[in-house]
């Protein structure tokens, strides 16, 4: 490989009070990776992400981070999670919100710089929620909520960017724009998507890996059809219908 | 209440009731933004533990307990954090305890303390300088650190994964701000005394939170309501000759509940026209 891999996840395993949810989980993500990661419910995605981030401790195995623990290298990832529990009443508007994403740029002890706030103003404009600025982050609707926690993702300038099902609840235009949007990004970053959408998102990812409690991955689009069954354990008939062909293996 | 302030008592209940006002608004905000009241409970009723060592000792007991309140929020915020059991569970244990605590040393120590009562329920009239000067410090310290780290705070409170994520050291800026907890109940407990000042941290940030989605602008409108809430009620108090840390909860609670009600009142004649 001439990229650099960003992440190394070496036999990884991880579970919460004794019951495993990943197992011997061994992953590199490369520079110029854009991967989606599918899987049933409770198949460890999110908790794959954590494990990342740091946010999750494994029980077993190494996870490199841009070359370094999880805890220091989690400043180049951009993490947008699956669901935000937040007061609705929370003082705060949209700006200042998506203005945390600076965060780790500015430090502490001093404000926000006009690069923070041009920063802040183009993650805005990139998800069509400009107009929603000065509003109280809880009073938005939950797909404009997820538009601004993206946009908080992508204010962080980051070189991984982490999606935990981004566009549930985000409407098709957006979603059309915002796969677009990755496309762009692609170039300057590397991307892992987890979705449940598996026809969509094999339009655009580049590679494609499932996920229950094991990973199946080749570093390839491919997933052969005994692993998607494994990994469903059901008929892949029955996993979606027309599952591309462009992603199952020919036999 | 101009002819009352040409007593030095009041002058001093005053400059104590607006100090209590400027703590609790800024760091009441926080208490309810973050859900922290209950925690705060219990460093506020722990703080008793801290009065007790203090006459036990024989230092000033607002020092024993100041030092008292910190230890016990700190220990608070590490067993709530780190061990595996619910975080109310833990506060409800820490909170009884600090009390307990407190009654064993009064009780060790020889003949009853002459102003307990004031330290329970707050005595506003006879705040001695030296405590005036305490509070005045820990109020300057409460508004540095808030002014510095107020973005950190704010990320803090809003979202902790995403701040950790982003980098920022969350669990010190908590234990950093539960300190901060801790100077607010020691500035309070003069004023309202220990069991009141929950209520003192509460009232005015959630009347200021009805008022403005802006957490800068809720601070300053809660400084505001604290400042009428303390000076109202020491008037009034003053007048009638009623104990002073409770008129001013009344105070309070009575400007929170009246401005629901109008709220409320707002909404119907709204949706009437509408
Ligand atoms: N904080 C937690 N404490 C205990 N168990 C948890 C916790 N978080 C997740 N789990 C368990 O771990 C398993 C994997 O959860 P995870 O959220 O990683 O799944 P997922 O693949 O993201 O699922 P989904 O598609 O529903 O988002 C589930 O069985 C869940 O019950
Ligand atoms: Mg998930």
């Amino acid at each position: 490989m001439t990229s650099k891999e960003v992440v190394r996840l070496e036999d990884v395993s991880a579970h919460y009070d004794g019951v495993p949810v990943l197992e011997g989980v061994n992953l590199s993500i490369y520079q110029d990776d854009f991967l989606g990661i599918i899987g049933p419910n409770g198949g460890g995605k999110t908790t794959l992400l954590k494990v990342i981030l740091g946010l999750v401790e494994p029980g077993r195995g190494r996870v490199s981070v841009f070359g370094d623990t999880p805890e220091k290298g989690r400043k180049y990832i951009g993490y947008v999670s699956q669901y935000s529990l937040f007061d609705r009443d929370f003082p705060a508007s949209v700006w200042d919100v998506v203005m945390m994403g600076r965060l780790g740029k500015t430090g502490p002890f001093r404000k926000y710089s006009k690069q923070d706030s041009d920063a802040t103003l183009r993650a805005l404009e990139a998800m069509e929620i400009l107009d929603h600025r000065d509003q109280q982050i809880g009073k938005l609707s939950g797909g404009q909520q997820q538009r601004a926690f993206i946009a908080r993702a992508l204010v962080t300038e980051p070189q991984l960017l982490l999606l935990d099902e981004p566009t549930a609840s985000v409407d098709t235009p957006l979603q059309t724009d915002f796969y677009e949007l990755l496309e762009r990004l692609k170039q300057r970053m590397a991307i892992v998507l987890v979705s449940h959408d598996i026809s969509t998102i094999s339009i655009y990812v580049d590679k494609i890996a499932c996920l229950n409690r094991e990973l199946y991955y080749h570093s390839s689009k491919e997933l052969a059809a005994e692993d998607l069954e494994a990994a469903y354990r059901c008929p892949v008939e029955m996993i979606a219908h027309g599952v591309p062909h462009r992603v199952l293996k020919e036999h | 209440m101009l002819e009352a302030l040409q007593y030095e008592f009041m002058r001093n209940a005053l400059i104590a009731g607006l100090l209590a006002a400027v703590t609790c608004g800024i760091i009441g905000c926080y208490v309810i933004v973050k859900r922290m009241v209950f925690i705060s409970g219990g460093v506020s009723h722990a703080s008793f533990g801290g009065i007790g060592l203090g006459y036990f000792l024989g230092i000033t007991p607002i020092v024993g307990a100041l030092f008292f309140t910190i230890a016990s929020a700190l220990g608070m915020g590490l067993v709530t954090r780190r061990a595996k059991i619910t975080e109310d569970t833990a506060i409800g244990i820490l909170w009884a305890m600090g009390m307990a605590v407190g009654i064993i040393f009064i009780g060790l120590t020889p003949g009853y303390p002459p102003d307990l009562m004031s330290y329970l329920f707050g005595d506003i009239l006879i705040v001695p300088p030296s405590d005036i000067i305490m509070m005045l410090i820990l109020a300057v310290i409460i508004i540095l650190v808030v002014v510095l780290l107020y973005k950190e705070f704010l990320a803090l409170s809003f979202d902790e994964e995403f701040a950790t994520v982003v980098g920022l050291p969350v669990e010190r800026l908590y234990f950093l701000l539960l300190i901060l907890i801790a100077f607010t109940v020691v500035v309070l407990i003069r004023v309202v005394g220990i069991i009141l000042v929950i209520a003192l941290l509460t009232i005015p940030a959630a009347t200021a939170r009805r008022f403005t989605h802006d957490l800068k602008k809720m601070m300053l409108l809660s400084i505001l309501f604290g400042g009428f809430f303390t000076s109202a009620g020491l008037w009034l108090s003053f007048e009638l000759d009623l104990a002073s840390g409770a008129t001013i909860i009344l105070v309070s609670g009575v400007t929170f509940l009246a401005s629901l009600f109008l709220s409320r009142l707002r909404l119907m004649t709204g949706v009437g026209r509408g």
